[in-house]
This record gives C-alpha cells, structure tokens and sequence, in this order.
C-alpha cells in the first residue's frame, strides 16, 4: 500500500518514536492526552492503586470495629457502609480494572509485537469513562455513602435512603470502561499480532486476556440494564424488582449474578494469566500443559456464565435449579484443576529462582488452591445451606480473590516494574515485605474460615463472645498485612526515587516483552519484530543468551 | 471490500508502512496498522463485538418481558391493546427503508460516489427524524392517558377508561417495560443519528474515498443493529402483547 501514499504525515504527532516513552512528550498534558498504551496502562495503575488504598483502608476499619463485640469504633449505619463501600470500592474500582487495565495496556500490545492496542483513542476514552465512573462513586460516598453491600440487592437498594442512585450510576459508567477495554484487547488480539506471532505461540498472559476480554464484553452490558433499571426503581418506581407492585426481587439477584458471577472470572483469570508468566520465568522451563491452560482459561470464561444461580441456592429458586447449578458448578474446578496441576509440572524439575515475584506466584498456587477447594464445598446444597452467607463465604472468596488475583496483581507489579519504570527495586526489603502479606493474609481468613463454619454470619455488626477470639485474631492478622503493605510502598517509593537503572530483561525472561529495552521505546519495537519462537523456549538458549538475548531474534527466519 | 484473507497479506513483514522515519503513510491509515485492509477489518470487527455488548444489554430487557408475560399473560394482552399498531407498523417501515438506505450510503462510497453517500445519508437521517416524531406522538399519547410506569400509572382509574375497560393496576408493569425498552431503543436511535452524522461529517470534509470508507460502514452497521432491536421489539409490545 506504500506505492498508494498522498502525502507523508507523520503519524506519532512530533514524537521521536524511538525515544523512551516516559520521555516521549513532557508534561501532564502529554499524558492525559496521550494515546500510548503504556502511558494509558500508567494511568491505569496509579489509579487502581489509590483505589485499593482507599478499598484497603475501609477493610481496616471493619476489622477495627469487629476487634471487640458491640461498638468498638463506630455505630452500625456506618459500619453497613462502611463494609458496603470496602466492597464496592474493591470489586468496581480495583479488581476488576487491576490487571486486564492497567498490566493488560502495557505489556499486551508488547507481546504481541504491536505498537499500540486497535484502538488507541477507544484506550483513552474508557480510561476516562473509568475516572468518570470513579467520580460518581466518590460522590456517593461523600453524599451518604451506600449502606445495601455490594450486591445492591433488592428490596435493601429499592428502600435504603442512602446514595444508592449515584453509586450505581458509578458502576453502570464503569461498566462501559471494562467493555471497550475488553472490545480493544479483543480485537487487538485478534488483528495486532506480529508476523510469526501464531495462536499457539501466545503467551499464556494474552490467552488470559483474551478470555477476560470475552467475558467483559458479554456479561458486563447485563450488569449494565440491571443498575439502569435499579435507578429507574429509585426514581419512577418501575415494580420490576417490587414484589408489591408485581415484580420479583429475586429476578434482581439473577441479573446481577448473570454479570456477577462472570465477573469473579473476569478477576480470577487475569491473576491466573500473570504467574503462568512468572512460573514460566522463575522455573525457566516451557509451561507444562500450554495448551491446557490456554483452552482452560476460555473454558472458565464459558462456564462462568453457567453457574450464575449458586449465589442464590437460599433465595427460593426451584429445587431442580439449585440442582443444575450446583453440578454445574463442580465443572469449575476441571479448568481450575487443570491450571494447578500445569503449574505445579512446570515448577518439577526447573531450576526455581526464588524472587519475589515468583514467591507471589506460589502463594497464588497455595491460596488459591484453598479458596478453590472450599469453592466446592460452597457449591454442594446441603452444605452451602449451613455454610451460605456466613463468614465462611467470606474467607473462601476473599482467598480466591485476594489470595489470588491480589497476588498475582502484586507478582505482576514486580516482575514488570523494571519493564514500566526502568528501574530495579530493593529484593530483600521486596522479600520482607511479601513474608508480611502472606502471614498477615492467612491469619485474617483462616480465622474466618474457622467462625464462618461455627456459624457467625457475615456483614454483622456485633457477635456473640464465644466468637471474640477469632475476631481478634483475625482483626491483629488485618494489621501484620497493612504493615506488609506499607513496606512495600516504601520499596516501589525507593525504587522510583533511587532505584537502580534496569537492563533490558533482568529476570533473563523468554517472553517477548523483554525483547525490548527497559522502559521501551514509544513505539515499543525499532522495527515490527518477526516472532521465530514460542515464548517459553528456555532450551533454545543458554543462561547467558537468556540476559542478553535469544540467538534465535536476530536471524528474521521462519523454521 | 476487504476480507479475512488480507489479513494474512498485511502481516507481511515486507509491506510498506513499516518501521520508522518514512513518513510514508496514507493520510488516514494509523501507525500500528500495517495496511488500509488491517485497518478497516480491525475496526469491523469492534464494532461487531460492541454490537454483541449492544444485544446482551437489550438481552436483559427481553429476559424480563418473557417472564413477566409469562406470569401475566391476560394482562399484557389487555395493556397491549391500548398501544397504537398502526403508529408502530408506520415506524417498522420507516426504520426497515432507513436501513436499506443505509446500506445503499456504503455501496456508494465503496465505489467512490461523494455526492451518492451523502444523499443516502441524509435519507436515512431523515428516516430516523420521522421514526423520533413518530415515537413522540405516541409517548404523548401515552402519558395523556397515564400509561405509565411505576407511581405515574393512572390508568386504572375510571377517568382513564377506554371504551369502557378500565386496565388493572398491575398493567403498570407491561408500560414499565414497554417505556423501558422503547427508551432504551429511542436512546440507541439517538446515538445511531450521531453517528452517522459524524460518518456524514468525514464524507462532507472530503475524507471518504473508495479507499477509506471505515466510517460510513461501522455507522451503517451499527444502524442495521438499531433497526434489528426494533425489529423484535415491535411484535413483542405491538402484536403478540
């Protein structure tokens, strides 16, 4: 098409395309106009960050308030919305942005050899919608917050008088960010890929995203109408949700389940998506199974949007539901099953380097083994009836999405933070701070685990005393992790101030996001590579060739 | 037109547009894109994807209308009476020919008719105009009679009475959702308009050649979709009740 050329016009708006994309345009302008996808993955980051700050410290004062029985810190109004914003904040503003948003911007189109996602403009607009989104949130907080949890469940949203209208009119716009950002991947993943770069030459992280990707842009549009007819409930008093105007509640739960439960896909597989990467790296062995985690994750991401009805096995559906959806549910853990069992042959006989990214990867392994497992006994009728919205669904999920997706967002942010930021961070302080989390992680839940299968239901302002032990136990854990977490802000603070100056790949990666310096150029590649490899071939190189780079990149020659 | 195939091609690490400090690129065809071709397939397929977003959104919304009918079924049908066919059946035809008129602006600037692409579509801008008036009068007429939903439903009362037949309060939910899916649908004829205006806008500035039609076709796409939810939800509401 070069010979159909009109005019030259430059098509980087004045920006050496080669010059360090940190420094390729100055100032905030040049960011919050940017259409990079690395510098739109920055943004992402930040905020996502400040997010699970916020979420962070609204779970601090839960577990505050539940150190003592009774008022501890704070009365029940605020302590209804207090949980309700930890939730809302988390789920909404951290989770589900974390890793597909903010990882995903960055180092996908990477992967991929391209120079940018299909649609850079669509890129920044949904980060926008996402800011947009976020204000609204904010607004609801500040203007009396929400006290309903985050399920907005009816009649408690139809009939609160908190700001329920504001906070689902945040969600709803927020929803719009995660479809075109699932749009964008999609089709990136689809049209972007470098010459060589074949399906089964994808990195495990891509295949994560494309799966999220596809769930995003199929549930999330449902989760959509359902908020657009809650408000609708609020301000005409539709009856759609209002059994006393001929409605059914309990058609609310379906909807919101129907995007609901396909959104914990949309958190756990990018999670899962990352340490397929760091075992890869940190074992520097080819993935066991490739194929089978790549088609597991798409397998999760389709079964996802069967199971929604396990949420709701005590809300009076029909036994022969509860039926299909609990054995439809066991189904689950073929694809979880299939991933552990990957990992754990990957990490036989390769040579581990325990770093700390790698050590979040197998945390990941351990917890979210145990979040999965208990999963099941959830998902087993007679058992959930005991078991259903007591503190035990607590610590189940929150190791599936905290002891996973937490993890690997974390494991990610290490391992590509020489890649982001061009800089190295201080491993052992690193390695200390890991040692906090994963300590103070599992004492918080395990002791939820443990009252939740005695019976203490979740969401409850006061217990009874023979449950203190365990809330104290449970509240000190909260505090051993808020210090892991301050540590290591202090050692990514370090590292952007002082940090070392990283070479190009300093974890002598195979994956193709190293191929490029560190940070990477404004236009990530000097020239469209040419992909002669997959991107766990450790054995085609040796140690040395691994830091400096594979033999194999510099021949342009398909085998 | 381009097809799957040019997808292959414009992987091609020889093609031209590659690399840096050329400059050599058609004015319209972005830096990560290796060929007009990659381009529009690229941005065919977003809006295919956005289109699937579109139709599990209404999903929803059809999703509720099948249970409540379900459960209400003699009601639905006296609150269906009471929608105005002939105004309906008016608008099905107006949006079917908007389409058709649509598809006839990308058959124009496929093959480089300036001049041809605007007049289909202003016609088919046209067409939506008439389809919102259309729509107006009957929203008037509607709440006239307060068929309406939720807290604004009067028309169980006798002051309301239609030939004589007053509708149960219960019918407030059949124009919940007749004003919640006409709504949504009147919203998405809105967006459908903007875009298009905005494919018009490229075709007036001279940007659209038998080259580069990306905008006139995913406006068009995304209108047949417009047109493809009225569609279901015209006998839905008007018809079958």
């Amino acid at each position: 098409m070069a010979t159909e050329v009109e005019h030259a016009a430059d098509p980087h708006g004045g920006i050496d395309p080669n010059e360090n994309y940190l420094l390729a345009g100055k100032g905030i302008w040049s960011w919050l106009s940017t259409l990079d996808h690395k510098r739109i993955g920055v943004m992402y980051l930040i905020s996502v960050i400040l997010a699970f700050f916020l979420g962070g410290m609204f779970a601090l004062l839960i577990r505050l308030e539940l150190l003592t029985p009774g008022r501890t810190i704070m009365g029940a109004a605020t302590y209804n919305r207090v949980f309700t914003l930890h939730g809302a904040i988390m789920v909404f503003l951290f989770i589900i942005p974390s890793i597909p948003a903010a990882m995903g911007n960055f180092v996908l189109p990477i992967m991929l050899g391209a120079k940018d996602v299909a649609f850079p403009r669509l890129n920044l607009m949904s980060f926008y919608i996402y800011v947009i989104g976020a204000i609204f949130c904010l607004f609801s907080i500040v203007s009396g917050a929400v006290d309903t949890g985050w399920t907005f469940y009816t009649p408690y949203s139809t009939t609160s008088s908190s700001s329920v209208v504001s906070m689902t009119l945040g969600v709803f716009i927020l929803g719009f960010s995660s479809i075109l950002t699932g749009l964008n991947f999609i089709v990136t993943i689809h049209k972007l890929r470098a010459p060589g770069m074949h399906w089964r030459r994808l990195p495990l992280f891509v295949w994560g995203m494309y799966a999220t990707s596809v769930i995003q842009v199929l549930a999330t549009p449902v989760l959509a109408i359902t908020l657009a007819l809650l408000a609708m409930e609020k301000v005409l008093g539709l009856g759609i949700f209002d059994a006393s105007l001929g409605g059914d509640p309990v058609l609310f739960q379906h909807f919101f389940w129907f995007y609901s439960h396909p959104a914990v896909y949309i958190m756990i597989v990018p999670g899962m998506a990352v340490v397929s990467e760091l075992f890869a790296t940190f074992s520097r062995r080819a993935v066991f199974g490739y194929f089978a985690i790549a088609m597991s994750s798409l397998g999760l991401a389709l079964l996802g949007f069967l199971v929604w009805g396990h949420h709701m096995f005590t809300s009076g559906q029909s036994e022969f539901a509860t039926m299909v959806f609990s054995g439809l549910t066991m189904l689950v853990a073929i694809p979880s099953g299939v991933k552990v069992f990957n990992w754990t042959a990957t990490l036989y006989k390769g040579s581990i380097w325990l770093t700390t990214p790698m050590l979040y990867a197998l945390s990941f392994l351990v917890l979210f083994t145990i979040g999965g497992l208990t999963g099941l006994f959830l998902g087993t009728l007679s058992v959930d009836i005991h078991l259903h919205d007591t503190y035990f669904v607590v610590a189940h999920f929150h190791y599936v999405m905290m002891g996973g997706t937490v993890m690997g967002f974390l494991g990610g942010l290490l391992y590509w933070w020489p890649k982001i930021t061009g800089k190295l961070y201080n491993e052992p302080a690193a390695k200390v701070s890991w040692a906090f989390i994963f300590v103070g992680f599992n004492a918080v839940f395990i002791a939820q685990f443990i009252m939740g299968s005695r019976g203490m239901p979740r969401r409850y302002y006061d217990y009874v005393p023979e449950f203190r032990p365990y809330h104290a136990f449970s509240t000190y854990g909260s505090w051993v992790l808020a210090v892991g977490f301050f540590i290591l802000a202090g050692v990514l603070v370090q590292s952007l101030l002082k940090g070392a100056k990283s070479p190009p790949n300093p974890w002598g990666s195979a994956g193709f996001e190293w191929n490029t310096s560190s940070p990477p150029i404004f236009s990530n590649f000097a020239e469209t590579p040419v992909i002669t490899r997959g991107p766990y071939d450790y054995h085609e190189a040796t140690e040395e060739e691994l830091f400096d780079g594979f033999p194999e990149d510099f021949k342009k020659t398909e085998s | 037109m381009s097809s799957a195939t040019t997808t292959e091609a414009s992987h091609s690490p020889v093609e031209g547009g590659h690399g840096h400090g050329h400059g050599q690129h058609a004015p319209f065809l972005a830096h990560h894109f290796d060929t007009p071709a990659h381009q529009f397939d690229s941005a065919k397929l977003g809006m295919w994807i956005f289109i699937a977003t579109e139709i599990l959104m209404f999903g929803g919304l059809f999703v509720a209308y099948g249970l409540f009918r379900g459960q209400e079924t003699e009601m639905f049908h006296q609150a269906h009476e009471r929608l105005d066919k002939i105004m309906g059946a008016v608008n099905t035809v107006v949006l079917l020919f908007s389409s058709l008129t649509a598809a006839l602006a990308v058959r124009q600037s496929q093959v480089g008719d300036r001049k041809g692409t605007t007049r289909w579509l202003i016609v088919t801008l046209l067409c939506a105009c008439i389809f919102l008036v259309v729509k107006f009068f009957e929203y008037q007429h509607k709440f006239h009679d307060g068929l309406l939903p939720g807290h604004y439903f009067t028309a169980h009362l006798a002051e309301h009475a239609h030939n004589g037949h007053v509708l149960p309060y219960r019918a407030h939910m059949f124009f919940a959702l007749y004003f919640m899916m006409t709504g949504l649908h009147g919203v998405h004829v809105l967006i459908g308009m903007g875009v298009l205006s905005w494919a018009l806008k490229r075709n007036l500035d001279g940007k659209i050649s038998s080259r580069y039609f990306t905008p006139i076709e995913i406006g068009a796409l995304y209108w047949h979709l417009v047109d493809l939810v009225w569609i279901y939800l015209f006998p839905l509401l008007y018809l079958v009740g």
